[in-house]
């Protein structure tokens, strides 16, 4: 009976974040690119951002960015370096240049991490086979977007 | 005293390629004329992104692990196959003879009226003149069939044509390079035209030229095909690739040799 009702509870609660979750289609951009309000509902947690962004089937960041804070092997250099970039941009700044860093730097090399349409032959993975544009995931969820924006936060000089 | 400053982390490196002692190579040179605008000024072979180690494998065919293929492919260069009963041999001599053949693909063929590539040129000879069986693209026998005509060119310069018949692929080609695959939405130019000599995680992005080919990698330890290293970098960008030897990979090879046109021939190459 009580284990029940702590099942009940947990699937409730996640029930109620997801709700909350802005699904990727209906993000609201300002127009310079930001993004005022939490995508997930939820505040972010920095320990999770920072797994998010050295990890490879994830963020992978690094591949991109050196951030010396960060404890992770053969770190990039096709975007700039992050430290410091939590003093000079601000949250809603940040949760909108990593969920699609198009509506901020146009053209821009860097992937848009909570986007599922709109792509060229997009495909299965890392499989090389096709897939249908309503099956995409986000590269990211609303959370792990969330979880990054809250590490780059504690990015200052 | 000044001291060079130092390159950027990546940078290409300023060596220089002789292979065997004796053959002279173009690994950097003034870019073709069509490439005005693409903010490269000097085409740079991937032979200067990758280490010393692996480099200097590539200087002396005693050590380029990819010249064992080159042997197997004398082999069977030699071998007659088919209802016809010919080899390569009998109507082309020996593979030296094919000197100067490699530079030029792929081109138009004006009696197929396609453009084709080196593989397909070999595969025509075999179904339509020796009655043999076509050769899987990129499959073994053809990567080292490849591997020879390659081998024998090495040191003269690339020199594909991109006007007349040949246009009309060139320009998808081209097309293809700038498009924005797949769910990151990165095309060639992202990789290899706005940030070779950066690094990419480990890897040293290069300019992705197509003179090294076919490539030994260290990797898989095997002959690497153009259309196979496209398929590899297509599906790195979550997108759907487009199969070796179809008409979309043969104009992109097209184009990515033009944007080579000067540089040596060089395959055999070894890379990582
Ligand atoms: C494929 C390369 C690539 C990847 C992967 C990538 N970025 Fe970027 N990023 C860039 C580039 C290039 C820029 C510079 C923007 C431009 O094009 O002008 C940039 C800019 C940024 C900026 C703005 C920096 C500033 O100084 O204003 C932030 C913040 C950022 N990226 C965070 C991230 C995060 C977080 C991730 C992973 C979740 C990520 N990036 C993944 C290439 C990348
Ligand atoms: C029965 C004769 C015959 C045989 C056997 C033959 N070829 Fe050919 N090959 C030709 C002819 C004829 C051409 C077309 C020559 C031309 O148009 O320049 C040609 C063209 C080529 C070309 C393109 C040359 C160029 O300058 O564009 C290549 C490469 C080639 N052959 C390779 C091979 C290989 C490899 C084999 C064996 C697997 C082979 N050929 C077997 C007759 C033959
Ligand atoms: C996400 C980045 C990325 C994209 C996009 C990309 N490549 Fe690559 N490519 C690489 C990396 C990394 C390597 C290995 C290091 C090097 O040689 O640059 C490589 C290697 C190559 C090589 C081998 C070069 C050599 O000397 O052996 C060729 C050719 C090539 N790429 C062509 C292409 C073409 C054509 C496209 C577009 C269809 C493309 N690449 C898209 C990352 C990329």
């Amino acid at each position: 009976m009580r284990l029940t009702a702590i099942t009940m509870a947990a699937s409730l609660v996640a029930g109620a974040a997801l709700a909350d979750a802005v699904a990727p289609g209906d993000v609201t951009y300002t127009e310079y690119g930001e993004i005022e309000t939490s995508l997930s509902g939820a505040p972010g947690d920095a320990e999770a951002g920072a797994k998010v962004m050295t990890t490879r089937g994830l963020g992978n960041c690094v591949a991109c960015h050196k951030v010396d804070a960060l404890d992770a092997a053969f770190q990039g250099e096709v975007g700039p370096p992050l430290n410091g970039v939590g003093g000079y941009r601000s949250e809603a700044e940040l949760r909108g240049i990593v969920a699609n860093a198009k509506m901020t730097f146009e053209g821009t090399v860097m992937p848009a991490f909570y986007k599922t349409s709109g792509f060229i032959r997009p495909g299965d993975g890392y499989t090389g086979k096709g897939a249908a544009e309503e099956d995409l995931e986000p590269l990211l969820t609303a959370q792990q977007i969330e979880d990054v924006v809250a590490y780059l936060m504690t990015l200052k000089d | 005293i000044a001291t060079a400053p130092a390159l950027m982390a990546g940078g290409p490196d300023d060596d220089t390629m002789v292979i065997n002692g004796e053959i002279e190579m173009t690994t950097k040179t003034e870019a073709p004329a069509h490439m005005e605008g693409t903010g490269i000024d000097t085409i740079i072979s991937g032979w200067h992104f990758r280490e010393d180690e692996t480099q200097s494998q590539q200087l002396d065919d005693f050590e380029n692990q990819g010249m064992i293929f080159v042997d197997n492919a004398r082999d069977a260069w030699d071998t007659v196959e088919g209802e016809a009963g010919e080899s390569c041999a009998s109507c082309h001599g020996t593979p030296e003879d094919m000197a100067g053949v490699k530079p030029v693909y792929p081109k138009y063929v004006d009696s197929a009226g396609e453009v084709r590539t080196l593989q397909m040129q070999m595969n025509a000879c075999r179904t339509e003149r020796m009655q043999a069986e076509a050769w899987g693209y990129d499959a073994q026998p053809a990567i080292e069939m490849e591997a020879l005509m390659s081998s024998v060119s090495r040191g003269m310069p690339v020199d594909v044509a991109i006007d007349g018949p040949a246009a009309e692929a060139w320009e998808m080609g081209k097309e293809i390079y700038y498009t924005r695959y797949g769910q990151l939405e990165l095309a060639c130019a992202s990789c290899h035209e706005e940030n070779y000599g950066n690094y990419i995680r480990a890897d040293h992005l290069s300019q992705g030229q197509v003179n090294g080919f076919p490539t030994y990698r260290l990797k898989n330890a095997k002959l690497n095909g153009v259309h196979s290293r496209f398929r590899g970098c297509v599906r790195d960008t979550r997108a759907e690739t487009f199969s070796t030897g179809s008409p979309e990979f043969v104009a992109l090879e097209l184009y990515v040799a033009s944007r080579g046109n000067g540089l040596s021939v060089e395959g055999p190459s070894v890379r990582n």
